[in-house]
């Protein structure tokens, strides 16, 4: 299933897609195949894989925290490309969101070309604007894969315009000036950011991220976007437990509990 | 040969530099390019740096004619004696045109990153001059190992925050300021320690510590009737040696060194060359070269001089390089400690071990520019900073202290 049809399917439910986040990796590559499945059997719509990296500058200290665990234990990008081709198996719509330097060094053609093999469906740049792009803008339509560019509060009308015009599949809007991680409250940019989007192109998905971390919250996202993103959330389900098995346990409440709150139903 | 029109107006030098950064960086760097460009041609702007860099700083520094240290390699050495600046390096010139930027742009509050704490404290110098808030980030590695540049912050006014993720070194100081940065560019500039980053970082500190290379070619020019054969500097991010390099790049006949940390040899792994042992790469902000793995995964660098211990470079030198312009080579820490003691020896002058290098470089390019010449040629080094900061580096090094905890005040009160 592409992001679109994601999007649509939700949307002709009258209600808002659930994207998951978790490294690759993380503990093990085992353990986070069987988390990403169980977030997608949950409840999660879309999992977004985390390729785990060495400098994560728009990461809070959990993903961070997360990263660091999953390349001490030696993760590798041709890992990554396995995990989604696990997860993206179950039938899962699968994202990627990664830095840009392990995608450089792995050539843009090529990863392109092999993460479309695995069965991910997108892939989200939280350090590559468009600006930059033109290498990877040129591939992703070579291999149709969905780009995602992030917009932030701060960006102008201007870029706004220019970003959602490179981006296909959804736009991320990055709810708050901040890096990611849960919040107790929901940023009161959010809405606004979302609206200008909406104004540039009436018909782009705008997925929400940074600190949406509970029911509530998805839900109240969930009013005026068309996907919420939860990242630090649920990895500190599996961060926090003392087992595997209570990670697990921990990771598909927290997912059913967001599921019911992209359906409003805090 | 005019001046080379680099960066271009995105920040590109060749393939180098641009903005790798996250979205929410880029109205603030769009605005740090405005600001930028107003100040370059306000009048006013540009004399109150000048009287800083001046009355303040002590600039411009000497250019002094090393005799005992000439002999002693074989060739005419001329010194740029930036360790004579206010706070001892090169580094107060960007400091205060950054701090005076962000009184222009009205944001209260600087943030840095700093490795051993050099730039740390010369932004805390420039914040309590200016009367801005200061919070500087440092590895918890280095909080440790440079306790007496955390308490010189301090006494300036600044915030020492210790970075406790990742290797909890300097690029995790920089990861950290920049978080701090996407969270609080309202109120706050970055002020960046070296022409590195994204875009227009690289510009604006090149421009700010030009005055180093300006000043020198100038001191060439009417102490000497020409201009040097070679210009040699340090590389770490590399901002002394852009701001040396810059005002002679035009000249064709002055060669131009950059020299690399080395550590213990680029074959060993460990060292900091990112040009000479490293790959092209995308690393805080910029497309340059990198020391990572085949998964481009930053490496740790290693070098016995933290200033120059980072595993990235400025793109305009990755430009430079590129282009042949100037030669950048790795020079060990065994040799820049051999080049540390002759300075002491012969010149009475305790170098920064990150200028070492540059010495130790300049007496190693000797008999080939001699031959090249069929004379022994002028060579002009940029001393980019004192080594009081180093005393106890180089005192284990040599093996030359003694026990000296025992006798600190206080430690038995």
């Amino acid at each position: 299933m592409t992001i679109g049809d994601v999007f649509g399917k939700a949307k002709a439910e009258g209600r808002a897609v659930l994207v998951g986040c978790m490294p690759a990796g993380f503990p093990t590559v085992d353990a986070s195949i069987a988390s990403m499945r169980a977030m997608a059997e949950s409840g999660c719509d879309v999992i977004e894989v985390e390729l785990p990296y060495s400098d994560p500058v728009m990461d809070g200290p959990v993903i961070q925290k997360a990263s660091d665990i999953a390349l001490a234990a030696g993760v590798r990008t041709r890992d990554t490309l396995r995990i989604i081709e696990a997860v993206a198996g179950t039938g899962a719509a699968v994202v990627l969101m990664t830095y840009w330097n392990p995608i450089e060094k792995y050539g843009v053609d090529a990863f392109a070309r092999d993460l479309a093999a695995a069965g991910a469906t997108g892939m989200i740049t939280p350090d590559l604007i468009p600006d930059e792009a033109g290498e990877w803008i040129a591939a992703a339509d070579r291999y149709r894969i969905d780009r995602t560019f992030l917009v932030s509060p701060s960006s102008t009308d201007e870029r706004i315009a220019m970003t959602v015009g490179q981006c296909r599949g959804f736009v991320y809007a990055t709810a708050l000036m901040g890096v990611t991680g849960a919040r107790t409250s929901v940023s009161q940019a959010a809405p606004d950011l979302v609206a200008r989007v909406r104004a540039v192109d009436p018909d782009m998905p705008v997925g929400v991220g940074l600190g949406v971390g509970n029911g509530a919250q998805a839900a109240e996202v969930a009013a005026f976007a068309d996907g919420v993103i939860v990242g630090s959330a649920l990895i500190r389900c599996v961060l926090d437990a003392n087992d595997p098995a209570e990670g697990e346990r921990r990771l598909r409440a927290l997912s059913a509990e967001l599921a019911e709150g992209v359906r409003g139903r805090p | 040969m005019s001046a080379p029109a680099m960066p271009d107006l995105a920040g590109h030098f060749g393939r180098f530099g641009g903005r790798f950064v996250p979205e929410a960086l880029v109205r603030a760097l769009d605005e740090l390019d405005a600001a930028y460009r107003a100040a370059k041609v306000d009048p006013e702007f540009q004399a109150r740096f000048a009287d800083l860099l001046v009355n303040y700083a002590g600039t411009p520094s000497l250019l002094y004619r090393a005799e005992r240290l000439s002999a002693a390699v074989g060739a005419e050495i001329l010194l740029k004696r930036e360790d004579l600046n206010h706070t001892g390096a090169h580094k107060v010139r960007n400091v205060l045109g950054q701090a005076l930027l962000a009184k222009k742009m009205g944001k209260p509050r600087v943030i840095a990153e700093t490795g051993a704490g050099q730039h740390g404290v010369a932004s805390a110098t420039a914040a309590a001059l200016l009367d801005l808030e200061c919070v500087v980030y440092m590895g918890a590695v280095d909080t440790e190992r440079q306790a007496l540049n955390v308490a010189r912050m301090r006494m300036l006014g600044a915030t020492v925050v210790p970075v406790t993720n990742g290797s909890r070194t300097l690029k995790d100081a920089l990861n950290e300021a920049l978080r701090d940065w996407v969270a609080s560019v309202d109120t706050t500039h970055y002020l960046l320690g070296t022409a590195a980053g994204p875009h227009p970082f690289p510009e604006i500190v090149r421009d700010f510590v030009g005055g180093i290379g300006t000043e020198a070619r100038e001191q060439c020019l009417t102490g000497l009737g020409r201009l040097p054969d070679a210009v040699a500097a340090c590389v770490g991010g590399g901002s002394n040696a852009i701001g040396i390099f810059h005002a002679f790049v035009p000249d064709e006949t002055v060669r131009l060194y950059g020299f690399e940390a080395g550590g213990d040899g680029v074959a060993t792994g460990r060292h900091a060359a990112s040009i000479t042992g490293g790959s092209t790469g995308v690393l805080h902000g910029a497309r340059t070269f990198v020391l990572q793995d085949d998964d481009g995964q930053t490496l740790e660098s290693h070098s016995i001089s933290a200033g120059l211990d980072y595993p990235g470079v400025g793109p305009e030198h990755a430009w430079l390089h590129d282009t042949g312009r100037a030669a950048y080579e790795p020079v060990t820490d065994a040799e820049a400690m051999a080049a540390f003691q002759l300075l002491c020896r012969t010149e009475g002058i305790i170098p920064a071990i990150e200028s070492a290098h540059a010495l130790a470089g300049a007496a190693r390019i000797v008999p080939a520019l001699t031959a090249e010449l069929g004379r022994a040629p002028t060579i002009l080094v940029n001393l980019s900073g004192r080594g009081d900061k180093d005393v106890h580096t180089a005192g284990a090094y040599f093996g030359i202290l003694d026990d000296v905890e025992t006798i600190v005040p206080g430690e038995n009160a």
